[in-house]
């Protein structure tokens, strides 16, 4: 039997039966922009960071399955203009302050708007008023910085079982809560030790006490951009995650 | 104190019978500010204030905040000092975490990145801000009057200010991960050490800054010799001074303790323990200003104000504790023949003699081992409050912060240096005016004047406004007579 190959970006890729778009390309390390995607976790396709075009249409990488001879455009002038809007409007739409972010350097939206040359976020901030919980006594909340990727939710559901996170409200009101009477974590049985403590993509579940002990230089992405870290991100774990 | 000071704050004459004039923006500093001028109809000068007129409100942000983040997010106040804020937030922290006293690595990569700091900012200030007003004076053709003017007439002195610079910048950025706005500093601590490499790039350089160091407090010598009433007189007043002082009595802007002085050298307070600071430093608002006006509590806002900075740390020290400094410190001590420099200038010269001392410090820490030692953090028995205080290149800065058991900042004030100098600048510019303004003809060279006062002291103006919820403020509509017509009051 011949392999199967898919024509990302003009190049023959080859994929396994089952395999989706992003699992071909990050086997041929080929960089597709994503943040919801975690390859310990059956993808979803929420965050549209992702989105190619396969045979004509707009779909999500992560979770278009790979068919023999597919034509998919992912790195064009077209497509990451498209995810740097996106970017744009998940950086308005929380408060993301990378100045004084401890996640600085360690973020993949941070790396990703680097990575797309988002100069500016271009439209209106919504600061949003989201209060920090800080009521565990080892993990910090700092809700300001989520995109909704549901990594945190998948991790804790589908892993840990213990259902600590989830999203709670409709479109623009759509908002990450804890599975807790009171609403704080330190009412959870959630622990540091939890697969959901170190998935996060952006700042928001944070290590107490942690923030800034690895210097400048020495963080995932100051050496490194994250369009040439395709091995390590295809392989990652939530274990190797720093929080 | 003398008995001119608060003339000219509020002109006693009728509202709309004076003419106003405004310097607005100040120019060569750090920061938006304003002066504005009220004269009368033969010109004669009746009002003088010093005006802030941005607004930051750090205090009241940074409640709600994980302690740690602190160091970062304050260092944002300023982006020409920011290790100050960054040290001096550490250091407060530092009693957070437990970590009364840093493992010796730590300190010493602290006081390094500090000190590059004073070096870099005095050297901006002198060279980039101040000196086209000294090398080609005052009133002199103002498109010349900048540092491309100086490169242009003496480029050796510009090439050695921005050497001296970049240099300061490059230790800032060995110890902190970047040049401006690094992470090197943590509660407890630091996050990295010096490699052998770096320090070995540093040293290749390091007597090279020394003697341009040098060179740059005989320039201000030589100005200072070439027109002694200028230097002496020029917006003159007295004051108490204040600053930290080293355990041993010697410079020192990492840490000490506190001692002020009256206007005559006569000690008022010495070994005052930083961390109750709030019995020694009281603050007064003012309806007409952002910048809160300190005193000392026992002298009252009348008598108790006092100036911080170069001026007031090398006369309130009894000694420096590097060798070429020190030397010139005793010159400029000699220069005062007894009695405190009060001369606004003499700023400058204090500046240079700071700076050459920073340069030595360098020059003997980049020497010390415990730069690339291992052990660059410690903590002990956690506290819901700490008070940090470190010399910035302008003067005294105070950082308290308290924290509740979940981590997050409840209070956070700050005093920084250019608000303890409020009352100094208003003072010098108000002398200024009476001097060279009163009767005359307005003109940009004239009005420079003010601004050269005001330089003297390196404001940092975007640092130095914090009145959030403590400013009564109020709102007045006037109709074209100037007569009040309707008013709002907010009390807090």
């Amino acid at each position: 039997m011949t392999q199967q190959s898919i024509l990302l970006d003009g190049l023959p890729v080859p994929f396994e039966e089952g395999q989706t778009i992003m699992d071909a390309a990050m086997a041929a390390e080929i960089f597709i922009p994503h943040l919801c995607h975690h390859p310990e976790f059956k993808p979803q396709g929420s965050c549209k960071l992702c989105t190619v075009k396969a045979s004509g249409r707009y779909v999500s990488a992560c979770t278009m399955p790979a068919r023999d001879g597919m034509e998919v455009e992912n790195n064009s002038p077209d497509l990451n203009d498209k995810r740097r809007t996106m970017l744009q409007m998940l950086f308005v739409e929380g408060n993301h302050f990378c100045p004084s972010c401890e996640k600085s350097g360690n973020c993949m939206l941070q790396a990703l708007a680097y990575e797309l040359e988002m100069l500016s976020p271009h439209f209106n901030q919504f600061y949003p008023n989201r209060p920090l919980d800080a009521s565990h006594p080892q993990v910090l909340l700092d809700f300001n910085r989520c995109i909704l990727c549901e990594l945190c939710v998948r991790a804790s559901r589908d892993v840990d079982g213990k259902h600590v996170f989830s999203l709670s409200g409709r479109g623009i009101t759509k908002h990450l809560i804890v599975n807790a009477e009171s609403g704080r974590l330190a009412d959870t049985d959630f622990s540091l030790t939890d697969k959901a403590a170190h998935v996060c993509p952006v700042g928001v579940i944070l290590e107490k006490r942690k923030g800034f002990a690895v210097p400048i230089g020495q963080r995932r992405y100051d050496v490194d951009p994250i369009g040439m870290q395709v091995e390590r991100l295809a392989h990652r774990t939530t274990t190797e995650e720093e929080i | 104190m003398a008995s001119e000071a608060f003339a000219l704050e509020t002109a006693a004459a009728e509202a709309g019978t004076l003419r106003r004039v405004a310097i607005d923006p100040v120019s060569r500093v750090e920061g938006h500010g304003k002066v504005t001028l009220l004269l009368d109809a033969n010109d004669e000068v009746q009002q003088v204030r010093l005006h802030i007129v941005e607004f930051r409100g750090f205090e009241k942000f940074i409640q709600g905040r994980p302690y740690w983040e602190v160091p970062v997010m304050v260092q944002r106040l300023c982006g020409i000092c920011p290790v100050s804020h960054h040290l001096a937030a550490a250091k407060a922290l530092d009693h957070v975490v437990g970590a009364e006293k840093l493992p010796a690595s730590a300190e010493k990569l602290r006081r390094l990145m500090h000190y590059g700091q004073i070096l870099q900012s005095h050297a901006l200030h002198f060279f980039h801000l101040s000196s086209p007003d000294l090398l080609f004076g005052f009133a002199s053709d103002a498109g010349r009057r900048n540092i491309v003017g100086v490169a242009a007439a003496y480029p050796e002195v510009a090439k050695q200010g921005v050497l001296l610079r970049k240099f300061g910048q490059e230790v800032i950025r060995l110890t902190a991960g970047k040049r401006v706005h690094g992470t090197g500093a943590i509660p407890g601590g630091v996050n990295r050490a010096l490699s052998p490499a770096e320090r070995d790039g540093l040293l290749a350089d390091i007597d090279q800054i020394v003697d341009w160091s040098r060179a740059a407090v005989h320039i201000v010598k030589r100005l200072h010799a070439a027109d002694p009433p200028l230097y002496d007189s020029f917006g003159t007043f007295r004051s108490n001074i204040l600053s930290l002082v080293g355990a041993d009595g010697a410079l020192d802007f990492y840490d000490g303790r506190l001692r002020a002085r009256d206007a005559d050298g006569k000690i008022l307070v010495d070994g005052f323990a930083v961390e109750n600071y709030q019995q020694l430093i009281h603050e007064e608002v003012k309806p007409w200003s952002y910048m809160k006006f300190p005193f000392l509590a026992a002298l009252g806002p009348r008598d108790g104000w006092y100036k911080v900075g170069p001026l007031a740390r090398v006369q309130n020290c009894d000694s420096i504790a590097t060798p070429l400094a020190e030397g010139e410190r005793r010159e400029f001590i000699d220069h005062g023949q007894g009695r405190l420099i009060h001369a606004p200038l003499a700023y400058h010269w204090a500046r240079m003699i700071e700076m050459l001392h920073a340069a030595e410090t360098i020059k003997d820490l980049l020497h010390d081992d415990d730069l690339s030692g291992s052990e660059l953090s410690c903590s002990g028995t956690r506290r819901h409050e700490g008070v940090g205080v470190i010399e910035a290149p302008r003067g005294t800065l105070i950082h308290h912060y308290r924290v509740d058991d979940d981590d997050l900042v409840t209070m956070c004030n700050l005093i920084v240096s250019t608000t303890h100098n409020n009352q100094p600048m208003n003072e010098a510019i108000r002398r200024v005016a009476r001097r060279y303004l009163n009767g005359r003809q307005l003109s940009e060279g004239l009005l420079n004047h003010i601004e050269v006062a005001i330089r003297a002291f390196d404001p940092c103006l975007s640092c130095a406004t914090h009145a959030l919820g403590k400013m009564p403020l109020q709102l007045e509509l006037q109709d074209a007579a100037g007569q009040v017509i309707a008013r709002m009051r907010s009390a807090s």
